[in-house]
């Protein structure tokens, strides 16, 4: 028999949760519950909120934020809520008139204007007729694309665009789907990590793994994908390996970041890539992660 | 039915050893799926259900669609092994129809649909484990699900049964056992914090005087049940918002 098996027991309880990142304590507002009384009369009604009774009262579960009379409970976890100038990764799920219905986990589907676009042969370029037509040759249903939020329309539908040169079609790579919050926001989500590896971390909780192309694009506009290129076979177990870490530390609610990604992968290699997708393997990755970056946080605070 | 059995002994225990205003042992876990935007399981004495949804999304079919509001979908089904003999068919019949409707109106009641225009919430409950109450533990993992989701409710909706044993005496959260014994049942979903009753439902008659006091028992009982997701619902945020590190959060 070659094949190993694991045996584990069924109830969860005796499982490890990961270690609290801070033993900060929040007040926790959960649905109905009074925010603020109606003595307290300077309050501006925020997201998360309902007034009853002049009482303001949390109709979400989550914690308190106030920005001077503006009082909002924000819950930990939700639909993706767009704003302007995220990234994010979506895929096309109809070709209209003149967009692209996207989705991107958001409450409405979002749209991609054909005018907000780079199409190939130069930036400034007059939208004609033929490009309507040619609108299913740049993107088709079922392509996934990076994009940044352009505008919020007032029905909440997102406007997005891409025009950059890092922005556009997502050849060859892996697709994962986690919870949008948590997603770290930070300055760049496009980052290159060491190991031949690139990634796209999408605001909106779709996280696009590829490999690291060193050939500089073109003014296609980002429409071209070479799909017939071979990817050396560790690049591609290097890939699944930081698919299967990314999934563990989602799992165990981790913030997703470059530094907490790169050392979930350095902490996973003492596994083999398959065996990071069983649920113990999960936790301990996360336990360790958490730790390095315990370590780090505390380095840097003595510096 | 078996009128002459007692549903409550001499000592004032019941057939499963609880007093008649206790509830039985419940037990929830949210966010038990990675792959809906809420999910919740929660185990009431032996019923078991889960609960997951899906949403605020774009309408799949363009009729349905409100301008000004959002529409709920609910599925309710049962296991075919969740009962004594297997159900044929896990849903579609008139009985989980009618269960998916109450569970719709209960929701509904809560929702703060007018926040999601041309959106759609789809609430999917599955029961596993039949043992009495199943519409309660149905509305009350939706309700976990719900708030797991972080959809905006204006409290919680919370729902019970009770029954009236000897004649004379209302009781709380009926099992199964005390249901085919024959104690008429009272189900009702309510939303505890207002004292509002969003459904309530008999399974056979008792008389009107009675009725005033079985009422306030199940509210009561609504009440407790509250009390106990709330600690649930506290205890996840906190075990999230740590493991996290509170990084979104500005405050």
């Amino acid at each position: 028999m070659s094949q190993k098996i694991h045996i584990r027991s069924a109830s969860a309880s005796n499982r490890v949760r990961p270690l609290a990142a801070t033993q900060k304590y929040h007040r926790i507002f959960t649905p109905g519950e009074e925010v603020i009384k109606a003595a307290q009369t300077h309050f501006v009604r925020g997201h998360g909120t309902y007034e009853e009774g002049g009482d303001l009262k949390a109709s979400v579960a989550g914690v308190k934020e106030q920005v001077n009379k503006l009082v909002s409970v924000r819950p930990l976890k939700s639909r993706y809520n767009g704003q302007v100038g995220e990234v994010l990764v979506g895929r096309i799920l109809e070709v209209q008139q003149k967009r692209w219905k996207v989705d991107t986990n958001s409450r409405l589907d979002s749209a991609l204007l054909l005018s907000s676009v780079n199409l190939p042969g130069g930036e400034l370029r007059r939208r004609s007729a033929e490009d309507q037509h040619m609108m299913r040759e740049y993107l088709q249903e079922g392509d996934l694309i990076s994009a940044e939020v352009q505008s919020v329309f007032t029905d909440g539908t997102l406007s997005l665009h891409t025009r950059s040169l890092k922005y556009g079609k997502l050849g060859q790579g892996i697709l994962i789907k986690v919870f949008p919050s948590l997603v770290k926001k930070c300055k760049l989500h496009f980052c290159t990590l060491p190991f031949g590896v690139s990634l796209i971390l999408g605001n909106n909780g779709y996280i696009w793994i590829s490999p690291t192309s060193n050939n500089v694009e073109g003014d296609e506009g980002g429409f071209i994908q070479n799909l017939e290129e071979v990817i050396p076979k560790d690049i591609r177990e290097a890939m699944a390996r930081v698919r299967n870490s990314i999934l563990a530390l989602a799992q165990n609610y981790m913030m997703l970041f470059d530094t907490s990604i790169i050392f979930a992968y350095e902490e996973s290699l003492k596994y083999s890539v398959h065996e990071l997708l069983l649920p113990e393997t999960m936790v301990d990755l996360a336990v360790l992660t958490q730790q390095k970056l315990s370590m780090m946080e505390d380095y840097e605070f003595i510096n | 039915m078996s009128r002459n059995r007692e549903l409550i002994s001499k000592i004032g225990l019941r057939l499963d050893g609880r007093r008649p205003d206790e509830l039985r042992r419940i037990r929830c876990k949210m966010g038990v799926f990675s792959q809906p935007d809420g999910s919740a399981y929660i185990e009431q004495g032996l019923t078991k259900v889960l609960a997951a949804v899906y949403g605020p999304h774009q309408v799949r079919s363009r009729q349905k669609a409100q301008h000004d509001a959002c529409i709920i979908n609910t599925q309710f089904s049962m296991a075919v092994f969740s009962t004594n003999e297997r159900k044929k068919r896990p849903r579609g019949d008139r009985k989980s129809t009618e269960m998916s409707m109450h569970l719709q109106q209960a929701l509904l009641s809560v929702i703060e649909t007018d926040l999601y225009p041309w959106s759609q919430i789809d609430v999917y409950v599955e029961v596993l484990h039949a043992d009495g109450g199943i519409y309660p533990a149905c509305v009350n993992a939706a309700t976990l699900a719900v708030i797991d989701a972080g959809i905006p409710i204006k409290e919680y909706v919370c729902a019970c049964t009770a029954s009236l044993g000897n004649n004379e005496v209302p009781m709380l959260d009926v099992s199964h056992q005390e249901e085919i014994l024959g104690g008429p049942t009272l189900t009702v979903a309510a939303l505890p914090m207002s004292g509002k009753i969003v459904l309530m439902e008999m399974s056979q008659r008792f008389h009107l005087d009675h009725l005033p006091k079985v009422l306030n028992k199940a509210l009561e009982g609504c009440k407790d049940v509250k009390a106990i997701l709330d600690e649930a619902v506290k205890n996840h945020v906190s075990e999230i918002g740590s493991a996290t590190g509170w990084a979104n959060t500005t405050s």
